[in-house]
């Protein structure tokens, strides 16, 4: 596909690598511009490459938040820094394992009725979470402290780096892939894929599981990094978490490689700076971004520049020789 | 399961809750004949339908708070509400008809965030209700009490329901309406204005959602998160009754208040709207096999 | 005519109808491995009906379906067509954000789409297939294009493509000359021809035009108001009152 710079991937490794020491203060947004990254690639393998539009992926990543977190507090094998990468891996397959028990039955829905689906799985989840006692209720559940003298955050800006760009890379992988082409089909036309013979339903549910695993693991970042775990607010919030996921991807532009990283950076920075002008009108501001964006820009950023300069994504618009 | 037991033994409580359920279930009813309507003849999911309740019910609220009385605020909620479609259509909705799924979707679901982080700013984010002051029935010496005004509601939501149909069947626009539905170009060329049939039934589904909403502020609660379940109820209750049938959304609806109620009883009230949530869930999933060998006609 | 050995495809008195339309009604027809086979009848007489009936669109109200052996008529679309059995609509539909060469790398055969071939690259050999294909219906130059942007008619030439892409061992073709220029045509009979003998692709063709189908079909199958009125060599069918009155007939 595109042949992205060498230079872009310098700057961005040089974001990641010096800003957290350079800016300890915003150490925490820097770590959640990386979760953004994540959140917003995860959704895009599903909404912008197959077509199928989830309302629901928060549901992945309330699991990875309480996963960790129970893993935690309950096994803890080979103390803080041993557990917390076992406990991450855990919440990711445990989403995965979610996305392709619940797949069974949402991936044969189509359109509406996966998006409507999805909407209702999401939100019974944190219901379901704010009243089973096992994991705090609707009273939350606290979690383990990174054990470092200073900012933990720094670290949690580091981790959140590594998964960021661990996500980025395997999905470039796999769209190369043959799976890559078959999203396509499924998205151009499900039924065409289905009379060919192609096995839509293993590749709709390995899709699934594969942007559920990323999302779990940034559950467990993100609740480990608040310290505290909302089963509404911060496991399941659908409002906020739930929708920038789809935000950023179109505003950066479904179904590129880049697009959902570059819709992340503009979400993250615009977000910041609607929180210090416009304080609680951010939430509403963030709504009329979204009816503005998919009316007026449905294509987003570099959706826009692949209409305008497909070659540049190594299309060709002329007859081969 | 204390309570299982506790629903054969008494009967008459058992009654009291499918009652209770069936008088809420009526104001659904009217939420989802509202979306299919819209759904219909416009082909867009409104997934701020919710929050169109949830204004209603602040309408209300604030009329109340005024002095009015709750049911007088009834007919001023669904004008208000008839305002706000009429300007959401002719801002946003109008250039969304006709697209992608996915944008129209998208676009209602943005909506839906504005009004209820809208909401959450001018009223605060507890949920609020109305005394209509109507008191409650005692039956059974006091074993089986019916709250007044939930009463009210249903009786009032049937009598909505029934104008609705009427003016479908009978009025011009009405009948200019399921022209539209039925196919858009056929209407178009017969001479209807396809573009104000769009904003009427918009404003329309508003308007009724207004009058839900009002009902739903004194015989439940309001508060600017509950837009979201209402929403769904709807898609579940259009499904479960078939598409823009008056008679099928009031049965899926009555049945649907009765069956979160008992619901609510035996297993706790928190996980009434999980329950609600799953109920559509699975439903839209085995509706799904059911329809597996009967797929759409290709060419 | 074929020893009628065992038939690739055996419809047995399959019936169809929606609502009060009797789109099929007790139809039988057999397709004996190699063959051409033709389906032609007037314009609603239920000829894309049986061909849903046959690659599992819908549930048959009646009859029996075999396909190399075996039954398969309650079976659905997929497991149809990994079993061999492809149709090509008579409403084009291809891959449309995609490029022609990716149309054609994502038909490989079912049994190739294994879990792990799907993690890795498109092979080489497979690309190059693609091309080949591409070039076999005369759409090498526009192999890069979206398929999207093609004309109907081309679109038409990339899903028969994509269709022998998949080693079908018996292709359901739904008129497969309608928008096809007519001087482009007898290549397209030709190729339908080539694709038979050399693919070893059996064919069951739907179509109107009946020089094509003349030229084309071993055998024919006429339909009308969702009955077979007529089967056999193509030049006696033709001039088989019935068919005819059926033609003339308006209906
Ligand atoms: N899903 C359906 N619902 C209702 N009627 C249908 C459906 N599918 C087909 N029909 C009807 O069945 C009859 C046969 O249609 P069919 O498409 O099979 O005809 P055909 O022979 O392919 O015609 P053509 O040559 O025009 O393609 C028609 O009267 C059609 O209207
Ligand atoms: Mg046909």
């Amino acid at each position: 596909m595109s042949n992205t710079p060498r230079w872009l991937y310098l700057v961005l490794l040089a974001v990641g690598v010096f800003a957290p020491l350079l800016l300890p203060q915003i150490a925490s947004q820097l770590a959640f511009l990386w979760i953004m990254v994540v959140f917003a690639l995860a959704w895009d393998i599903m909404g912008g490459r197959m077509g199928y539009n989830s309302f629901g992926n928060i549901l992945f990543f309330g699991i990875g938040c309480y996963a960790l977190a129970v893993f935690q507090r309950d096994l803890n094998w080979g103390g803080y820094w041993v557990a917390l990468p076992l406990g991450l891996l855990f919440g990711g397959l445990l989403a995965s394992l979610a996305a392709v028990f619940f797949g069974v039955g949402m991936l044969g829905l189509r359109e509406k009725y996966f998006a409507v689906g999805t909407l209702g799985l999401g939100v019974a989840a944190g219901e379901i979470a704010a009243s089973w006692g096992y994991i705090g209720a609707g009273g939350g559940l606290s979690t383990v402290l990174m054990p470092v003298a200073g900012n933990a955050n720094v670290y949690w800006a580091y981790i959140a780096f590594a998964v960021a760009v661990l996500t980025f890379f395997a999905l470039k992988r796999l769209y190369a892939g043959r799976i890559g082409l078959a999203l396509g089909a499924i998205r151009d036309d499900e039924d065409k894929a289905e009379a060919m013979g192609l096995p839509t339903t293993r590749v709709k549910t390995l899709a699934w599981a594969v942007s559920a695993f990323p999302l779990g693991v940034a559950g467990g970042i993100v609740g480990n990094m608040q310290g505290f775990i909302d089963p509404r607010d911060i496991a399941f919030a659908g409002s906020t978490y739930g929708t920038w996921m789809i935000l950023m991807a179109i505003l950066g532009g479904r179904g590129t490689l880049w697009g959902p990283v570059l819709g992340a950076f503009v979400f993250q920075i615009t977000k910041e700076l609607f929180w210090v002008y416009l304080a609680e009108w951010q939430r509403i501001a963030l709504g009329v971004l979204i009816v503005l964006i998919v009316v007026f820009f449905p294509r987003g950023i570099l959706g826009w520049v692949r209409e305008r300069w497909p070659q540049r994504f190594g299309q060709r618009v002329v007859e081969a020789a | 399961m204390d309570n299982l037991n506790l629903l054969f033994q008494a009967p008459v409580l058992s009654l009291g809750l499918v009652l209770d359920g069936v008088l809420i279930g009526a104001i659904f009813a009217l939420a989802a004949f509202g979306l299919a309507l819209v759904w219909g003849v416009m082909g867009i999911i409104n997934v701020s339908q919710g929050e169109f309740v949830m204004l209603g019910g602040y309408v209300t609220y604030v009329l109340a708070k005024y002095g009015l009385h709750p049911l007088a605020t009834i007919p001023i909620a669904a004008i208000v509400l008839w305002i706000v479609g009429w300007v959401l259509y002719r801002t946003i909705v109008y250039r969304i008809v006709g697209r992608d799924m996915f944008i129209s979707l998208l676009a209602t679901f943005g909506i839906s965030q504005v009004l209820s982080q809208g909401m959450n700013l001018a009223f605060g984010a507890s949920p609020v209700t109305v005394d209509a002051g109507m008191g409650t029935l005692f039956l059974f010496d006091g074993n089986l009490t019916i709250s007044g005004i939930r009463l009210v509601a249903f009786a009032l939501s049937i009598v909505i329901a029934v104008t609705l149909w009427l003016f479908l069947r009978r009025s011009r626009l009405g009948q200019s309406i399921r022209a539209t539905a039925q196919n858009p170009r056929a209407a178009r060329i017969l001479g209807i204005d396809v573009d104000k049939v769009y904003a009427h039934t918009f404003a329309l589904n508003a308007a009724i959602c207004g009058a839900a909403g009002a009902l739903v502020a004194m015989a439940v609660i309001v508060g600017p998160t509950l837009g979201l379940i209402y929403t769904l109820r709807a898609f579940l209750i259009g499904i479960l009754g078939g598409l823009g049938s008056v008679l099928g959304s009031l049965v899926a609806g009555i049945g649907l208040g009765a069956a979160e109620n008992l619901f609510g009883f035996l297993a706790g009230s928190e996980l009434q709207q999980a329950f609600t949530f799953l109920l559509l869930v699975a439903i839209l999933v085995v509706r799904n096999w059911r329809l597996q060998r009967h797929r759409k006609y290709l060419r | 005519m074929n020893a009628p050995e065992s038939p690739l495809l055996e419809v047995v008195g399959v019936s169809k109808s929606f609502g009060g339309v009797h789109a099929n009604e007790n139809v039988s027809i057999r397709v004996n491995p190699g063959e051409i086979v033709g389906l032609i009848g007037p314009n609603g007489s239920g000829k894309t009906t049986l061909f849903n009936s046959i690659v599992g669109y819908h549930p048959v109200d009646g009859g029996k379906i075999q396909f190399a052996g075996k039954e398969i008529t309650t079976l659905r679309v997929p497991e149809i067509a990994r079993l061999g059995l492809l149709r090509t609509f008579q409403q084009t539909r291809v891959y449309k954000q995609m490029d022609c060469v990716q149309n054609l790398q994502i038909s490989t055969p079912a049994a190739q789409m294994t879990t792990g071939s799907l993690f890795v690259r498109v092979p080489r050999p497979v690309t190059e297939k693609a091309e080949a294909l591409l070039d076999f219906v005369g759409m090498s130059s526009k192999r890069y294009l979206l398929a999207g942007d093609l004309s109907f008619g081309q679109q038409k030439l990339l899903e028969f493509a994509m269709a022998l892409m998949s080693e079908p061992k018996l292709l359901l073709l739904d008129e497969p000359t309608a928008g096809i220029n007519p001087t482009l045509i007898n290549g397209l009979i030709d190729r339908l021809r080539r694709a038979n003998a050399e693919f070893g692709v059996t064919l069951l063709v739907i179509e109107h035009n009946m020089r094509v189908i003349m030229n084309l079909a071993q055998r024919l199958y006429c339909l009308a108001q969702g009955k077979i009125l007529a089967e056999g060599a193509p030049e006696t069918v033709r001039q088989d009152p019935r068919v005819i009155e059926a033609y003339l007939g308006g209906h």
